[in-house]
């Protein structure tokens, strides 16, 4: 029997699976991390990844559980690209404007993507700075999926 | 039945990216059907990235390579082994690998990552074993004395900053790993962790038997999930190998780790910065010292490495340290891994003694531009490096050599650009990629790039050229002298050295 062992890249939580705010699993997360050093990143990490993004709900109960100030946990949250407070569109692209990806185009590529106005409430469109996937490119992560070698048409074809 | 042996195709990111996946799935499919008799395992890359996916079978003269492949190739492929035409023969015996020196990065793309088996049978854990016997001075002697330099960026001698967190007074000491690789042209952290972790884990635990540490950190960044997992995995392996936690290997002595995630923001590969985010806190640059090695995490002593750097640990434990010091140039010892992308034909990564030259790098492994344009300008060491024209590609990778000539080699990342790039844009970009991350600090770096950024617009607008180029220089001159940290400090780097080198970009508008 073909023994096949086939981990593939970790989806990210896509929209649809994100729940809504829901104070007494923001509570059991932040307990979660309470007693551990520096918890406070993660605590919001997993809270992003739960919900899409972190709700100004969520403020207070991980100050409270933490034992920080909500001036402290709002700069943490404001500090870090990763950290949304609000949803997240329906489709996320990070394209890499890395320079790696710049010399194979990737510039272009973002503005032609912008053009094409596929960067709607849908769909979000940001630059991010080198996916370590340099010798490919460019490269961009869809709704967290690694991509590479892209194009327009097959940017515009893993969106639709 | 038939027997194929070991079907190898590779689970790393950049793979995966190209459709490993797919095609590990349809060999299994086939394999099926048939009747194969095969086991597919899911290696890290061998760092050939052009060739991905680079399938490997077993074969008596040593594994043969397929690649680049795809799912709709794997039947012919199963069925025609050597006479498929995307059989590239032996794959160690392939140029791009025959003439490397794959130290840190023997096992990488070879063995299975979860297997702690493989990992010993190649050599695993010898440097721990040695470690163990030699005792903490013995231990910090022998990486002095290989000449091991930080491979994160500053060149640091990684001996003595052992030293000094084991000579610091203190109730506890840390080890973190930095794994946020943030530089724009560098993979091999990532690499490494994908397709070697135990290799980081072996170091980071004789890191601690050192400098009397027992907890460790891997701060990694968001943006490599798959290292995240693989990393977790790793760990909770070795905790249940005995290697890692509680009296490892009966030695007597603990160390543990903990897997910490970044949240994009290239300002937390500085390491203060990143001991700011590990303790909580927005990723603020701490102004040194005092060094981190004194008070760092928590304020206790603490080593900062690289992925590379502790990757390198435990080959030089094992075999000594004149073997690694035995390598390379000036003081410039062991192997670098190079890693070669952009505008490049073959790209990937390149294992070699300090000291081959940049011209080698680009044209012999990189086999020039992937466009078949002449090559114009490659930048080597990441977003604060500098844009060299090919007069410079006699350049020895060495970090002095590299100094020498206004550049640095940072984390080893060589970009290339075909003759199409605008070296003035590049500058332009310099600037804003310093604004966008900027950790806001410091008031040249803070303010500084967004001025730069404006004026590089002017020029490239036409607007009074060369009083605004001159703008720009002050603008360098204060950011460089005044910032507290490298991002500030060494934007002026890409552009002025553009500026030098490609001095007809600026003026042609
Ligand atoms: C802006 C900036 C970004 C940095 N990014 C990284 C990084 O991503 N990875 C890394 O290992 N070192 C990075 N460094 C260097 C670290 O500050 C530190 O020197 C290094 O982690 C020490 O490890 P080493 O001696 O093993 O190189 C960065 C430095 C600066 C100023
Ligand atoms: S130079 Fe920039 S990134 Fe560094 S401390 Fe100052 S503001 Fe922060
Ligand atoms: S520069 Fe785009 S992946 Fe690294």
């Amino acid at each position: 029997m073909p023994v096949v062992r086939a981990p593939s890249l970790p989806r990210m939580a896509s929209p649809s699976t994100h729940l809504e705010f829901d104070a007494e699993r923001v509570r059991e997360i932040a307990r979660r991390w309470s007693d551990r050093d520096g918890g406070l990143l993660p605590a919001l990490l997993e809270i992003n990844d739960r919900f899409g993004h972190v709700d100004a709900r969520a403020v207070p109960i991980l100050a409270e559980a933490l034992n920080r100030s909500r001036a402290e946990v709002h700069g943490v949250l404001s500090f870090y690209h990763d950290l949304r407070t609000e949803p997240p569109a329906r489709h996320t692209v990070a394209l890499c404007q890395g320079e790696a990806c710049q010399a194979v185009g990737a510039t272009r590529l973002l503005a032609e993507i912008r053009q094409a106005g596929l960067d709607d409430h849908d769909v979000q469109v940001a630059p991010v700075y080198c996916l370590g996937n340099c010798a490919l490119g460019p490269c961009a992560l869809v709704d967290g999926e690694l991509v590479a070698r892209l194009d327009r048409t097959q940017l515009i074809g893993c969106l639709s | 039945m038939t027997s194929l042996g070991r079907i190898y195709v590779p689970g790393d990111a950049a793979a995966v990216s190209v459709g490993a996946d797919r095609v590990a799935q349809r060999i299994a499919d086939v394999v099926a059907t048939r009747g194969i008799d095969a086991e597919i395992v899911r290696t890290g890359t061998r760092g050939m990235l052009w060739m991905e996916p680079l399938v490997e079978i077993d074969a008596p003269g040593g594994r043969i390579g397929f690649g680049p492949v795809s799912e709709h190739d794997v039947a012919d492929l199963l069925a025609l082994g050597r006479a498929h035409p995307l059989c590239i023969g032996p794959v160690a015996a392939h140029p791009f690998l025959a003439t490397q020196q794959r130290v840190t990065f023997a096992r990488c793309g070879v063995v299975d990552p979860t297997s702690v088996d493989e990992y010993r049978r190649h050599a695993g854990l010898r440097g721990l074993y040695r470690a163990l016997d030699l005792g903490p001075e013995a231990i910090v002697e022998a990486v002095t004395e290989s000449g091991l330099r930080g491979r994160g960026g500053a060149g640091f001698p990684t001996g003595i900053k052992w030293q000094t967190v084991a000579r610091t007074p203190a109730d506890a000491r840390f080890v973190v790993c930095n794994a946020d690789e943030g530089d724009s042209g560098t993979f091999a952290d990532r690499m490494l962790m994908e397709g070697d972790p135990f290799a980081l884990i072996e170091g980071m635990v004789i890191a601690g038997l050192a400098v009397g540490a027992e907890r460790g950190f891997v701060y990694i960044r968001s943006e490599y999930p798959y290292a995240i997992r693989r990393m977790q995995e790793a760990v909770d392996t070795a905790r249940r190998d005995g290697f890692l936690g509680r009296d490892l290997l009966g030695s007597g002595h603990h160390f543990d780790i903990e897997i910490r995630r970044g949240a994009g923001a290239y300002i937390c590969g500085e390491e203060t910065a990143l001991l700011e985010s590990l303790e909580g806190r927005r990723g603020q640059v701490r102004p040194k010292p005092p060094l981190p090695a004194i008070s760092g995490l928590f304020g206790r002593p603490t080593v900062v490495n690289n992925v590379l750097t502790l990757a390198a640990v435990p080959t030089i434990l094992a075999e000594g340290s004149a073997y690694y010091r035995d390598l390379g140039v000036g003081r410039s010892r062991g192997t670098m891994p190079i890693q070669l992308s952009g505008n490049v034909a073959r790209g990937g990564l390149v294992e070699r003694a300090f000291g081959l030259t940049l011209r080698e790098i680009v044209e012999e492994y990189g086999g020039g531009t992937r466009s078949g344009r002449p090559v114009r300008a490659v930048q080597v060491g990441g977003p604060l490096g500098a844009y060299w024209p090919t007069a410079l590609l006699d350049t020895p990778f060495d970090y002095e050599a590299f100094l020498e000539r206004g550049g640095m080699i940072g984390h080893g990342g060589v970009v290339v650009f075909d003759d199409s790039v605008d070296l003035a844009e590049q500058a332009r970009f310099a600037f804003e990629f310093c604004a966008e991350e900027s950790c806001g600090k410091c008031t040249p770096c803070r303010l500084g790039a967004t001025r730069g950024r404006e004026t590089m617009e002017r020029i490239l607008a036409g607007e009074r050229i060369e009083p605004n180029i001159e703008l720009v220089r002050d603008l360098c001159e204060v950011m460089r002298d005044g910032s507290l940290c490298a991002l500030g400090g060494l934007t002026p780097m890409p552009v002025l050295s553009a500026l030098e080198h490609f001095h007809e970009d600026f003026a042609r508008r």
